[in-house]
C-alpha cells in the first residue's frame, strides 16, 4: 500500500512538472523567442554561478566529514610511499579541478548572452595552445617519475631476511601456508589437493614440505618484512590489504607476489583507530563469485615473541593428513575422485 | 494540420527534386514505402538511427533500474521491500536480493551500460544519424548494412534479454567477464548458460559494430559532398571517424577472447585454464592463462572508453560552439587530440592489469603511456573552456549539457591521473574509488553529451522541439545527483572499500559508510525518477512537441540544417549542397554565423 501511495506522489510530481513545463512553453511563444530565452538565460546563468560556489562548498564539507573515515597512517613502509604519492597527485590535480571548474563555470556565467554583446571570433592561437600542451606534459612526467620510483620500489626484489607466506584463494575464503623451520616453501601439485587433508595439494614426498603448516589466521612479525606467495585453486581472487596500502591478484596457475614491512601491531592500531575491534582484513578485491563480499581473511601483527609463542603451537600439514588417514578409512570410498586415493598414496 | 501540410508539401518537393538531381544515386520512390521498410526493415539513415536511440533508451531505463535495484541492497541493507520479491521471486526472497541475483544485476548494468546504451544508442544513433547529415550525402554508403547494424544490434538485444529469464539467471561474473570465473558453470551458477547467451549476444553486438563501423568510415571518405575536404568537417564527423576506426581495429580482438572462451567452456580446451580445483573436483585443464583473456578484453574494453567518449567529445564541441556563437577554439588541435588519442588508445590497456602480477617492467611503460593521454585530454579541456571564453552563450538545455559534460570530464579526467599511476593503482584498484572515477568521465560525461546531442538535434529528427522546462529540471537534477552520487564514492575508495560486494557489514575496516551508501542510494532514486521525466518529455514530444517552424532553429553553420524540415530519404531536395568554407564561421566579420554553403566572398577576414 505504502509503495502504492509512493508511485502516486511521484506521478503527481510528474503531472505537476509537466503541466508547469508545458505552460512555461505556451507563456515562451507569447512572449517571443528572444525575450524569453532572455529570462532562461538569466536563470541558468545564476544557476550556473550557485552550482560552483555551492559544489565547492561541498568538496570542502564532502571531505570535512568523511577525511577521518578514510584510512589513517599507512601501516606498512611501501604504504608510506603510495601516500605520498597521493598526495602529490592530489595536489595537482586538484589545483587543477578548482581553476578549470571555476574558470568554466564563471566564463558561462559572465559571456551569457546580452542584447549588444558581439561574441569575439578567436579560432586559435598557436601561443596559447603551445603553453597548454606544454604545462600538462611537464606536470604529468613529474608525476610519472615518482610514480615510477615508487612502482619500482613497490615491486622490488624482497629482501634475503624476509619471512615468506603462501596465500592461496578459494571461494570464498583464504588458505595461509607457512614454511615451518626450514624457511622453505615445500612443493605442489594441484591433483594432490584434497580439501579435508591437503587443501593446497602439497607434495608428500617432497621433504620441505614435512614442516609446512596451515594457519587460520595470517601471523606477522612487526618490524620484520614479509614476502607472500599468492596463488588461487579456482578464479582470480584478490589478496586486499588496505592498511597497507596494497593489493595483488590471485591467478590460478601463475603464482604473484608482494612483499612489505608492517609497521604497526594489531595491537598498536587497536589504539591508534581508538577501535578496541580493529583487525588487519584481507579482502577480496577481484569478483569471484556469489560469496566474493564474504571472502574475508585476518592478518595479526605481533611482536617477535608473541609471533615466537603462537608458531610453537602450530601443527604441521602432514602430521594432520596422517593422522586423519588412518582413522577415517570410511571416508575414503566417499570421494569419489582419484585424488584423494593418490595423496594417500603419496603419503605412504 | 499544419503538421500535416508540411509533410504533405515536403514529400512533394522531394518527387520534384528526384526528377532533377543526378549525383548517381538513384534511390527509390519513397513515399510509396509501406509500413515494414518505412519503420521496420528501413534503409534510410535517419531512421537507422531513430531505431538506435529508442533501442538505447530502452535498454539504458533496463540498465538504470538495476542499479536502482542493487543500489537498494547496499543503502538499506537490512531493509526488506516485499515488492522485489513479487518481481524477481527466488532471486529476491524475502523482499531482500540474493548475493548471486546481486551480481547478476551488477554485470548486467555494467554490459547494458557500457555495451548497448554508450556505445549502440550513443554512437550508433548519431554517426548513422549525423554523418550522411553533416557530410552532405543521401545515405550511408551501404544502407543496407546500416540496416543489418541495426538487426544484429536487435538480435543481440532480444538474446541479452533472454538470458534474464533462463532458470540459473543471467551472466553474473562482471561485466568484464573474467575466466576462470566465466567458464566454469560449477564456479557460479551465473556461468551456466547465461554466460553462452551473454556471449552470442556480444558476439552479435560485435557483427553489428563492424557493419556500423564501416559503413561510417567508409562514409566519411567517400561521399563528402563537394568542396567538404577533411578539414572542413565538423568536430562530430571527426570524432565519429575516429570512433569507427577505434571500434574495427579492437571489437575483432574482443570477438577472438570471447570465441577462445566458448571453446574453453564447451571445446574442451584451456586457453584460459589451468590447475584448477573447483567444487572439490580437479580439473584437467592445464598451461592455460587466466591473464591472456584480459589482456584480450582490455585490447577492446580500453580503446572501448574511447569509443563512448569520443563521439560525446565531438558533439559537445559542435553544440558548444554553436551556443556560443564562436568558433570552436584550436580546430585542427581537437582534431590532433581526438587523433593522439586515438593511437593512445591502442597502447594503455595493461593499466587495467597493474596488480594482475604483470611484469613490473612492462607496467612502467603502461604507466607512461597513461598518463601520456592526459596531454590531449587537458588540451580539449581547455580549448573548450577558450570556447566559451567571450561568448554570446545562450543556454539551451544542450548547451548546458555540454557544460556539464566539459565539468564531469575534467572531474573524472583528473583522477584517471590517479589510477594510470600503477603506485595509487595499488591501493586503489578495484575500490569505490575506481567506481567513481569512470562512473565520473565515461558514464556521467558520455550521457551527458548523448542528452546535449539528443535535446539539440532532436528538431532536425522529429521536427519538433523537446520541452526546455523539463530540459532544464533534467539537467539540474542530473549534474547536481551526479555529484552527489559519485563524489563520496571517492573517499570510500581511499579507505579501500571494494566494489562489486553485497554486503559491508561484515567488515570491520568498511563497514563505516553505512550511512553515506544510504544517501547515495536515496539520490540515485531521484536521480533515476528523474530520467524518467526526460523519457517521458522524449515520447511525448515526438508526437505533441512545439512544432519547428524554420529551417535552420539553432542559426547553425552546417550542412544538416539546409535540408526540409523533416527530410525524406536523400535528406535534400534538391541537388546536394555544396560546401564553401569551414563549419565555424560564428561571428565573424560581425556576422552572427554563416553557413557552410556560402562561398567565400573576396572581402572576408581569413581565420
Amino acid at each position: 500500500m505504502s509503495g502504492f501511495l509512493a508511485v502516486l506522489v511521484v506521478v503527481l510530481i510528474f503531472v505537476v512538472i509537466f503541466q508547469i513545463a508545458k505552460a512555461s512553453e505556451y507563456v515562451s511563444i507569447l512572449k517571443g523567442e528572444k525575450k524569453s530565452r532572455q529570462q532562461t538565460n538569466r536563470i541558468n546563468g545564476f544557476l550556473l554561478v550557485a552550482f560552483l560556489i555551492l559544489g565547492l562548498i561541498g568538496v570542502w564539507y564532502c571531505n570535512d566529514i568523511l577525511k577521518d573515515r578514510i584510512l589513517g597512517e599507512s601501516a606498512s613502509d611501501h604504504g608510506e610511499g603510495i601516500d605520498q604519492m597521493i598526495k602529490i597527485t592530489l595536489i595537482l590535480t586538484g589545483i587543477v579541478f578548482v581553476i578549470t571548474q571555476i574558470l568554466l563555470f564563471w566564463f558561462a556565467f559572465k559571456y551569457q548572452e546580452k542584447d549588444g554583446r558581439k561574441a569575439f571570433y578567436f579560432p586559435h592561437n598557436n601561443k596559447l595552445e603551445v603553453i597548454w600542451t606544454v604545462i600538462p606534459a611537464i606536470a604529468l612526467t613529474i608525476l610519472v617519475a615518482f610514480g615510477l620510483k615508487h612502482w619500482f620500489r613497490l615491486t622490488s626484489e624482497a629482501p634475503k631476511e624476509s619471512m615468506v607466506v603462501e596465500i592461496t584463494g578459494q571461494q570464498f575464503n583464504w588458505l595461509v601456508r607457512y614454511p615451518g623451520k626450514d624457511g622453505q616453501l615445500g612443493s605442489k601439485y594441484f591433483k594432490n589437493i584434497n580439501n579435508a587433508t591437503n587443501p593446497v595439494g602439497q607434495d608428500w614426498t617432497d621433504d620441505l614440505n614435512k614442516d609446512d603448516f596451515m594457519a587460520s589466521e595470517m601471523h606477522l612479525v612487526v618490524g620484520k618484512p614479509v614476502k607472500l606467495i599468492i596463488g588461487s585453486k579456482d578464479v582470480v581472487h584478490d589478496v586486499g590489504l588496505s592498511h597497507f596500502r596494497l593489493k595483488m591478484d590471485a591467478v590460478p596457475g601463475i603464482p604473484t607476489t608482494l612483499w612489505f614491512t608492517p609497521k604497526f601491531t594489531t595491537a598498536e592500531m587497536k589504539k591508534k583507530t581508538n577501535n578496541p575491534d580493529f583487525v588487519y582484513e584481507i579482502s577480496c578485491d577481484q569478483m569471484c563469485g556469489e560469496g566474493h563480499y564474504s571472502m574475508r581473511g585476518v592478518i595479526v601483527v605481533e611482536t617477535q615473541e608473541e609471533y615466537d609463542a603462537w608458531l610453537a603451537k602450530q601443527v604441521t600439514q602432514y602430521s594432520l593428513a596422517h593422522a586423519s588417514e588412518t582413522p577415517a578409512p570410511a571416508a575414503e570410498p566417499a570421494k569419489a575422485d582419484s585424488t584423494a586415493a593418490k595423496t594417500v598414496a603419496a603419503a605412504h | 494540420m499544419s503538421n500535416e501540410a508540411t509533410l504533405h508539401g515536403q514529400h512533394e518537393v522531394i518527387h520534384h527534386g528526384d526528377d532533377h538531381h543526378g549525383n548517381g544515386h538513384d534511390h527509390d520512390h519513397h513515399h510509396e514505402q509501406s509500413f515494414i521498410s518505412k519503420y521496420v526493415f528501413s534503409m534510410d539513415h535517419k531512421m537507422i538511427a531513430k531505431q538506435f536511440l529508442i533501442t538505447g533508451i530502452i535498454w539504458a531505463i533496463i540498465g538504470a533500474l538495476f542499479s536502482v535495484l542493487f543500489r537498494l541492497q547496499l543503502g538499506y541493507p537490512d531493509a526488506t521491500f516485499p515488492w522485489l520479491e513479487s518481481i524477481l521471486g527466488h532471486w529476491a526472497e524475502g523482499g531482500r536480493i540474493t548475493p548471486q541475483a546481486y551480481y547478476a544485476l551488477v554485470t548486467m548494468h555494467g554490459t547494458i551500460l557500457v555495451f548497448f546504451v554508450l556505445t549502440a544508442g550513443l554512437s550508433g544513433t548519431f554517426s548513422n544519424f549525423l554523418i550522411p547529415l553533416q557530410v552532405g550525402a543521401r545515405d550511408m554508403a551501404s544502407p543496407f548494412m546500416n540496416m543489418l547494424s541495426y538487426w544484429f544490434f536487435f538480435m543481440a538485444s532480444m538474446v541479452m534479454m533472454a538470458s534474464f529469464f533462463v532458470q540459473t539467471g543471467p551472466a553474473s561474473g562482471g561485466w568484464t567477464a573474467y575466466p576462470p570465473l566465466s567458464a566454469l558453470g560449477d564456479a557460479s551458477i551465473g556461468s551456466k548458460i547465461g554466460m553462452d547467451l551473454w556471449l552470442v549476444s556480444m558476439a552479435l553486438f560485435v557483427v553489428s559494430q563492424l557493419l556500423g563501423g564501416l559503413n561510417y568510415i567508409s562514409t566519411i571518405l567517400n561521399l563528402r559532398t563537394k568542396g567538404m575536404s577533411m578539414t572542413k568537417m565538423p568536430l562530430t564527423i571527426w570524432s565519429f571517424f575516429f570512433t569507427a576506426v577505434l571500434g574495427v581495429l579492437s571489437f575483432p580482438v574482443l570477438l577472438s577472447g570471447f570465441i577462445l572462451l566458448l571453446f574453453d567452456r564447451h571445446g574442451g580446451t584451456s586457453f584460459y585454464l589451468s590447475e584448477l580445483f573447483v567444487k572439490g573436483k580437479v580439473l584437467p585443464n592445464e598451461g592455460g592463462s587466466a591473464i591472456l583473456y584480459q589482456h584480450l578484453f582490455w585490447f577492446l574494453g580500453h580503446p572501448e572508453v574511447y569509443i563512448i567518449i569520443l563521439p560525446a567529445m565531438g558533439m559537445v564541441s559542435e553544440v558548444l560552439a554553436i551556443n556560443s556563437r564562436k568558433p570552436i577554439f584550436g580546430y585542427l588541435a581537437m582534431v590532433g587530440s581526438m587523433f593522439a588519442i586515438a593511437i593512445l588508445a591502442f597502447l594503455v590497456w595493461a593499466h587495467h592489469m597493474f596488480v594482475t602480477g604483470l611484469n613490473p617492467f612492462l607496467g612502467a611503460f603502461f604507466v607512461l603511456l597513461t598518463l601520456l593521454i592526459a596531454v590531449p585530454s587537458a588540451i580539449k579541456v581547455f580549448n573548450w573552456i577558450t570556447t566559451i571564453w567571450k561568448g554570446n552563450i545562450r543556454f539551451t538545455p544542450g548547451s548546458l549539457f555540454s557544460i556539464g559534460f566539459v565539468s564531469t570530464f575534467i572531474s573524472g579526467g583528473l583522477t584517471g591521473i590517479w589510477l594510470g599511476n600503477s603506485s595509487i593503482d595499488i591501493h586503489l584498484h578495484d575500490t569505490y574509488f575506481v567506481i567513481a572515477h569512470f562512473h565520473i568521465v565515461m558514464g556521467v560525461s558520455a550521457f551527458f553529451g548523448m542528452f546535449a546531442a539528443i535535446y539539440h538535434w532532436f528538431p532536425k529528427m522529429y521536427g519538433r522541439y523537446l520541452n526546455q522546462t523539463i530540459g532544464f529540471i533534467h539537467f539540474w537534477i542530473t549534474m547536481a545527483g551526479a555529484y552527489l552520487i559519485f563524489w563520496p564514492m571517492h573517499y570510500e575508495g581511499m579507505a579501500g572499500m571494494p566494489r562489486r560486494y553485497f554486503d559491508y557489514s561484515g567488515w570491520e575496516s568498511f563497514k563505516m559508510f553505512t550511512e553515506l551508501n544510504q544517501f547515495i542510494s536515496f539520490v540515485v532514486i531521484i536521480v533515476f525518477a528523474t530520467q524518467l521525466l526526460f523519457v517521458f518529455n522524449f515520447f511525448y514530444s515526438i508526437f505533441k512537441g512545439r512544432k519547428v517552424t524554420t529551417t535552420n532553429p539553432w542559426q547553425a553553420t552546417t550542412l544538416e540544417w539546409t535540408t526540409p524540415i523533416n527530410p525524406g530519404h536523400g535528406n535534400w531536395p534538391g541537388e546536394i549542397p555544396e560546401v564553401h568554407r569551414w563549419p565555424y564561421d560564428y561571428s565573424k566579420d560581425g556576422k552572427d554565423f554563416i553557413p557552410q554553403t556560402v562561398p567565400v566572398s573576396a572581402d572576408e577576414s581569413a581565420h
